[in-house]
């Protein structure tokens, strides 16, 4: 593959998960925050493909495949939530919602 | 070429990355650059002969995952509630982009040491039929987990959403 | 890249965008006319020459280029202009992966009609129709009008919905064929069976009966699986938002729905998508299900082993090839054909039976389908084992 190396795919997820992380903790949008979040797994994903290939058999795609069965099950009822949450307390900022003391 | 494909391809997924995250004005264009990560990483995936699992990802996640979250947005008709006085942290900004860039160069130092090369692998690899006679055969007991796990999430999302009956 | 390819794929081009567009807009005006007992449009003449109302959409293109664009205040300007392309670019590249003849061995090249053979084939058209999705929810969104948000909310749930059936009411066909490859799919729709060969396995009859090989029916996708192609005839017609189907855009209830903050050249490009949309369909239902480009009871190997005597192997081969794009195409048209009826003939749906068909009727049905298959499959090995 040219001069790609296997570990340039982990760096490039590397940098996908750390803006992921970066995300869900420095925004108070909740669906910025759930996109965030999204970004994380698919980065995970990124990295699994990336040692199966570097490895030579598929048991990391298939990961990879229920990995993202797993992540749209968790958008539709994160969104469902987020839908619910959103028409109870009348805004998107998640600091609003929070109904601790401090 | 793959190495011109990779670079695109991961310039373009790390930026779109950065414009979900850091896009203040609305959250439609970190939706927009959602799909545009989306798609970015199939194109890394069919780059590592991982065509099924390219095509999924279209499919399912930009194909599906992020029209749900535009539909929601639509929904709930947030025009323009991206950013607002509380979104300004920038102590938390700086000490996060420190802190996720020596991360990353930390892991670049330890994985650069081994050079090993791409092994080689038979033109079935990654292929519809063999990820689905793996699918089938060794790992059905997922299978069905995974389809367990989606009526629940179904039934789960249609209560949820559901407005009070009373 | 070969330069076959590259010759398919101007064909492709020069075929779907100079000659189908354009066309689609008359047969679209002549054959409602045709219908609803009028004239329809015959008006456009150039030097005096009307040629049937041809000159049509040439003026359409004019008079849509030359159309004040406006944008509205308070729209997003980067959307408002990318989504119709969002919308007709995957149409477009559809066009890809379906094949319009077989392989062809011409003066020493190998000559493929189909300009990419992917291994995956039709799983690509179903991830190029997941992101078509994005231009239509778009551009309501893109308009800052509250008629085109409706719009785009019901387009994007009907969208979406239908993609769930599109997919599952195909998988008893892969079953049977075996394969993902539209060019594979077409070759095995040359073959054909004995309509009563299991009598002679359940030894009803003596083996080598000469009367059954009388009665041999092309294994066509439409044969093996009569009711998955009026479903997925179905799905993909709900996924062009056309027929009757077009609630998105209904012009009597939410004033134009999606379309609405379009003018000029982009709504055009709208339109052009869906009858493009209306092509693919046709296409992708033909290679599939109506034996792609070969006609019933003639395999395409023996008649060019029949002609090479004749006419030397190049020119056997180039007729074959006339040929089979010529029956493809013409299998295409009548699809087409058969789409604009249907919309002409059926009023529109309302959104909740739009809604119902989706997911009450076609997902359970698809479903018992894949299992009916599987049954039927199971039942042919183990008679003819």
């Amino acid at each position: 593959m040219g001069d790609v190396l296997p570990f340039h795919f982990q760096v490039v997820a590397a940098l996908i998960f750390a803006i992921g992380a970066l995300g869900v903790m420095l925004r108070r949008n909740m669906i910025v925050m759930f996109m965030s979040i999204e970004l994380m797994l698919n980065a995970a994903n990124l990295s699994l493909v990336a040692f199966s290939r570097e490895i030579g058999n598929d048991q990391g795609q298939i990961l990879a495949f229920i990995v993202m069965v797993v992540a749209a099950v968790e958008v539709a009822v994160g969104l469902a939530i987020i839908i619910s949450l959103v028409r109870n307390r009348d805004t998107v900022n998640i600091e609003d919602t929070s109904q601790m003391k401090w | 070429m793959r190495t011109a494909l990779f670079w695109i391809f991961s310039v373009m997924a790390v930026g779109s990355a950065l414009g979900v995250v850091g896009s203040l004005r609305s959250p439609i264009n970190s939706a927009l650059s959602l799909v545009l990560s989306m798609l970015a990483l199939a194109g890394l995936y069919v780059l590592l002969e991982a065509q099924f699992v390219g095509l999924i990802q279209v499919m399912v996640y930009a194909g599906a995952i992020v029209v749900l979250f535009l539909f929601v947005i639509m929904l709930l008709n947030l025009r323009g509630s991206g950013a607002g006085s509380a979104e300004s942290r920038p102590i938390g900004k700086a000490a996060g982009a420190v802190v996720a860039v020596g991360a990353v160069l930390w892991l670049v130092r330890r994985l650069a040491a081994s050079r090993a090369p791409w092994p080689e692998v038979d033109p079935t690899y990654g292929t519809t039929r063999a990820i689905g006679e793996a699918l089938y055969t060794d790992y059905v007991l997922s299978v069905q987990v995974a389809g367990v796990l989606l009526l629940a999430g179904i039934i789960a999302a249609v209560v949820l959403a559901k407005k009070k009956i009373d | 890249m070969e330069t076959s390819t590259v010759f398919v794929a101007l064909f492709l081009f020069v075929l779907v965008l100079l000659v189908f567009s354009p066309i689609m807009t008359w047969v679209e005006r002549k054959q409602s006319a045709l219908m609803q007992n009028r004239i329809g449009a015959n008006r456009a003449e150039v030097f005096g020459i009307k040629a049937l109302g041809l000159i049509h959409p040439l003026a359409d293109a004019i008079k849509m280029i030359m159309k004040e664009d406006m944008v509205p205040t308070g729209a997003h300007r980067f959307l408002h202009l990318v989504s119709p392309f969002i919308a007709v670019v995957p149409a477009i590249i559809s066009f890809a992966v379906i094949p319009y003849g077989g392989t062809y061995q011409m003066w020493g090249a190998n000559v493929s009609l189909c300009v990419a053979d992917l291994d995956y084939g039709v799983l690509y058209v179903f991830a190029i129709g997941s992101i078509a999705t994005y231009g239509s929810m778009l551009a309501g969104w893109a308009g800052n009008n509250n008629f085109g948000m409706l719009g785009s909310i019901r387009v994007s749930a009907q969208m979406i919905s239908y993609e769930v059936a599109l997919g599952i009411t195909v998988v008893g066909l892969f079953m049977i064929f075996g394969t993902l490859r539209l060019t594979e799919i077409g070759v095995m729709q040359q073959e054909t069976f004995r309509l009563f060969g299991f009598l002679e396995h359940l030894d009803l009859v003596s083996a080598g009966t000469a009367w059954l090989e009388w009665i041999r029916i092309p294994m066509w996708g439409i044969v093996l699986q009569p009711l998955p192609f009026f479903m997925f005839l179905t799905a993909l017609m709900a996924e062009n938002k056309r027929a009757p189907f077009d609630t998105p855009e209904g012009e009597s209830e939410i004033v134009a729905g999606y379309f609405i903050e379009y003018s000029g050249m982009k709504f055009g490009l709208y339109m052009m998508g869906e009858w493009i949309e209306v092509v693919v369909i046709s296409a992708l239902l033909t290679a599939m299900f109506l034996g792609g480009w070969s006609l019933p009871w003639v395999s395409e190997s023996g008649m060019i082993s029949a002609l090479t005597p004749s006419f030397g192997e190049n020119m056997a081969n180039l007729i074959a090839m006339v040929l089979a794009v010529h029956v493809f195409l013409i299998k295409v048209v009548a699809l087409i054909w058969f789409q604009m009826l249907i919309r002409w003939s059926m009023p529109r749906f309302r959104y909740d039976q739009v809604m119902n068909l989706g997911w009450k009727i076609l997902l359970p049905l698809s479903l018992a389908n894949i299992v009916i298959t599987a049954f039927g499959i199971l039942i042919v090995q183990e008679v003819t084992r």
